[in-house]
């Protein structure tokens, strides 16, 4: 491993916290210990979360300003299967998948820090499917909502008419980002077999990877906001 | 672990990247400074059409009913895309886009954007939502006239001028706008951190740097607000759905709206909005304060507190946004949390003001254009701010709200102070940019029409304020409490604007003018230490800095330094190279 000293140099500047920032602030050349790319997907992660943040605090306050009902999330999201009425069941599977993907996508790391290209390729491919896989999960539970619950954006017949505005629109700005991040994935792992980080270093897996558990992450929040409240 | 990995523009140059057709050259490029004169270029050119619309709406103002061609909605339109395109199109992108491109990498001894293809992107994308946004002229209903507050339910239902496609263009334009600022922003703010020359430390940055820094990140954070918000009001308008509609009864009938909540539109709004004053004040405030330095040839005062000043407002503008909504109907106790957050914004900026006027004081004060500009900043900041104290108290607010005196102060604190320091920003980098200095003359003539233009335009306004005048009515027809001497008023700050206005075109010509012809100026024309006059070439080519980057011994304000030889040390002098008065006979001073 070649950055031993290093972790052993920044264990050491761990001792005192506000040392090290100040070590970092008062630093000529580079502020963080990091490749570019991999700080401006931080700064951007922390511009998107401002971005999801406010459409669910916007979520939260139509919510609380209807004078409608909403509806019950246990019956809204419920699956009928051989006759049993299942709530959630959907939603636990979708919620199941996109957080083993973000297992394999540290997994992914791990091998293309090691230099273990073909393994971290294929286990980017393998996130890759997974979070293609909850794409489609989505698409069957909002076919559902929509051609047998009658549920639009503009109308509900099972409560209050933001229900499905809220939620066409929050789920669907997140799977927008879930489909971003397969394509981002393919793309990078195309890139990576075809050997053109060979030179640079594997830390775009890692940048990838960034991406990837803020999208998870994200989803946890939503998960709990639109489907346990 | 870092520096091999991250070979790129920003750190080396390499010889088979520099352009060499006309098309890489000047169009596609990714060169942060041809990158930053197209934004500069295309937000001056956009500006312009705002000016005249602030133009027409003044003849309206101050002439009712003389000129047939503004009815009432085209007033209403004139007055939202005058706010809009002066706030949002040309005052951030010619900040940030146009100066922020332009002067990071070359203050903090870069060779570029850490990513300068991104970078091109921006810009072409806020060309593509300058399109947008001005192509809402041409479609039916024309461009909206829903105020650049663009507040719900008015701004998307039938009777507000341009309702159906103007108000869409607007907010697809701002979409894509946020979009092009998000992808230059991110590039500004890592640039920043990460691509300093060796020596340049955060604290040896100049304060432009500190405040376009603070600024982008102000903007990385405020945007998403109003991108969110565009999204549900285009949701609103073309879906049908309600999240900023009530249940409306509109000329007897109902409409399909219900349960929405217009007052969470106001504050998405202005938790982009009040930031976005600061987007454009910040980097206002760090160029002044290096125009000022280098002009009264001494060092900016209380350089730390400057930059914790930066910091600070920049903190305390995100708790502050709901002084807009004194009126909306808001539980009095958020009034008084958020009186109390405005006022407190005062301290770090009147400590600012404080040491903009200490830097002066017995400074070697050179009245050259930019300085004139930058001091009149300095009046025009403070009549601004000290109005803004004034409206942040609620009491003081309430009678005040919608009326002129409300204009007056935000075009003084945001309006024309910016302005000013635009103009100063210009007359002071035109070297750098062509080698040449702009008309002398011409400046003058243009700063004091501008200074004293915009204090007859908007002294009165505050009295008129006073008076009860509201802002956005298109004639005020008969009216009891306004005297008529109002009207009169109004006349005069017609012709002011008017005059104003044309004084702008002697800048512009003076700009053309030049660029070609304007009086050579030789190498860092106005002695100033930091980084961007230092250049191996002058003006500065592609990569910046020839062969080597430069190394970083020292702040950006060692102006008038006691026993030394020349009045200023550039940054980029080692402790070794220092001259000194004394041992000075045996120096030549040719390497200077």
């Amino acid at each position: 491993m070649p950055n031993n000293q290093q972790q052993e140099q920044s264990q050491a500047s761990k001792s005192s916290s506000w040392q090290s920032v100040k070590n970092d602030w008062g630093t000529d050349k580079q502020a963080f210990d990091m490749p570019w790319g991999k700080l401006m997907m931080w700064i951007f992660l922390l511009s998107d979360t401002f971005i999801f943040s406010i459409f669910l605090i916007s979520y939260m306050n139509v919510r609380m300003s209807v004078t409608v009902p909403w509806p019950n999330p246990s019956e809204v999201f419920a699956l009928t299967i051989a006759g049993h009425h299942i709530p959630l069941v959907l939603i636990a599977i979708m919620t199941f998948i996109l957080i083993t993907s973000s297992g394999t996508m540290a997994m992914a790391v791990n091998y293309a820090y090691q230099g273990n290209k073909k393994k971290a390729v294929y286990l980017m491919l393998t996130t890759a499917l997974l979070g293609a896989s909850f794409i489609g999960m989505q698409a069957f539970e909002w076919t559902k909502l929509i051609v047998e619950e009658g549920i639009r954006p503009w109308e509900n017949p099972m409560g209050a008419n933001q229900f499905g505005a809220a939620f066409f629109m929050i789920t669907g700005f997140h799977g927008l980002h879930v489909s971003a991040g397969v394509i981002y994935l393919a793309m990078i792992a195309k890139r990576i077999s075809q050997g053109k980080y060979d030179n640079k270093g594997y830390q775009i897996v890692e940048i990838t990877g960034l991406y990837w558990h803020f999208v998870d992450l994200v989803w946890v929040f939503i998960f709990a906001f639109f489907y346990l409240w | 672990m870092t520096e091999m990995e991250n070979i790129a523009i920003a750190d080396q140059v390499d010889d088979s990247s520099h352009p060499n057709s006309f098309l890489t050259k000047y169009v596609w490029s990714q060169d942060h400074k041809v990158i930053a004169i197209q934004y500069s270029i295309t937000a001056i050119a956009v500006g312009l059409i705002a000016l005249v619309l602030s133009g027409i709406m003044r003849l309206q103002l101050g002439f009712p009913n003389e000129f047939s061609f503004i009815d009432p909605s085209s007033y209403l339109q004139f007055v939202t895309m005058h706010g809009m395109i002066m706030v949002i199109y040309l005052l951030t992108a010619l900040l940030l886009g146009g100066f922020g491109n332009y002067l990071i990498p070359l203050m903090i001894g870069a060779r570029d954007m850490v990513f300068p293809y991104l970078n091109m992107l921006s810009y072409w994308t806020y060309l593509l939502s300058v399109l947008v946004l001005v192509s809402s002229f041409f479609v039916s209903g024309g461009p909206t006239g829903a105020g650049w507050t663009l507040y719900p339910p008015q701004a998307i239902l039938s009777g507000t001028p341009g309702a159906d496609a103007g108000i869409l263009l607007m907010l697809i334009s701002l979409a894509i706008f946020i979009v092009a600022f998000t992808m230059g922003g991110l590039n500004y703010v890592s640039t920043i951190l990460q691509a300093r020359a060796k020596g340049m430390t955060l604290m040896r940055m100049p304060l432009t740097i500190w405040g376009i820094f603070v600024a982008t990140i102000l903007g990385l954070l405020a945007f998403p607000a109003l991108l969110v918000s565009a999204i549900m009001m285009i949701f609103d308008k073309v879906v049908g759905t309600s999240f900023f509609m009530p249940a409306i009864l509109s000329l007897g009938e109902t409409l399909d709206h219900s349960g929405g909540s217009p007052i969470l539109f106001q504050h998405l709004f202005w938790f982009f909005g009040h930031p976005e004053v600061y987007i454009v004040a910040l980097p206002a405030f760090g160029m002044v304060s290096d125009v000022i330095a280098v002009h009264a040839r001494k060092n900016i005062f209380g350089y730390r507190m400057m930059v914790w000043a930066i910091v600070a407002i920049g903190g305390l503008s995100f708790v502050v946004w709901a002084h807009h909504m004194y009126v909306s109907g808001m539980n009095p106790y958020f009034g008084f949390f958020f009186a109390t957050t405005t006022l407190i914004i005062a301290i770090p900026t009147a400590l600012k003001v404080y040491n903009w006027l200490l830097t002066l004081w017995r400074g070697n004060i050179h009245l050259t254009v930019p300085m004139l500009f930058a001091i009149g900043f300095i009046f025009t900041f403070t009549h601004g701010g000290l109005t803004g104290l004034m409206l942040g108290n609620v009491v003081i607010d309430l009678p005040l709200s919608d009326t002129f005196f409300v204009v007056a102060h935000f075009h003084m604190v945001m309006g024309v102070s910016p302005v000013m320091v635009l103009f100063a920003a210009i007359y002071h980098w035109f070297p750098l940019l062509t080698g040449r200095f702009l008309n002398n003359s011409l400046g003058k003539f243009h700063f004091w029409g501008t200074f004293l233009g915009t204090y007859a335009i908007y002294l009165p306004m505050h009295y008129l304020g006073f008076l009860g005048v509201p802002r956005r009515y298109f004639a005020m027809g008969e009216t009891d409490f306004i005297p008529e001497s109002a009207q009169t008023l109004n006349a005069g700050i017609t012709v002011s604007a008017i005059i104003v206005g044309l004084v702008q075109l002697v800048f512009i010509a003076n700009l053309i003018w030049s660029t070609f012809k304007g009086k050579k100026s030789g190498r860092n024309p106005w002695q100033a230490t930091s980084l961007e006059w230092q250049t191996a070439q002058f003006p500065p080519g592609h990569g910046n800095w020839g062969e080597h980057v430069p190394q970083v011994h020292r702040w950006a304000y060692d102006y008038s330094v006691p026993e030394v030889k020349d009045d200023f040390i550039p940054q980029n002098i080692s402790p070794e190279e220092v001259e000194y008065l004394i041992s000075d006979e045996n120096n030549s001073r040719e390497d200077k």
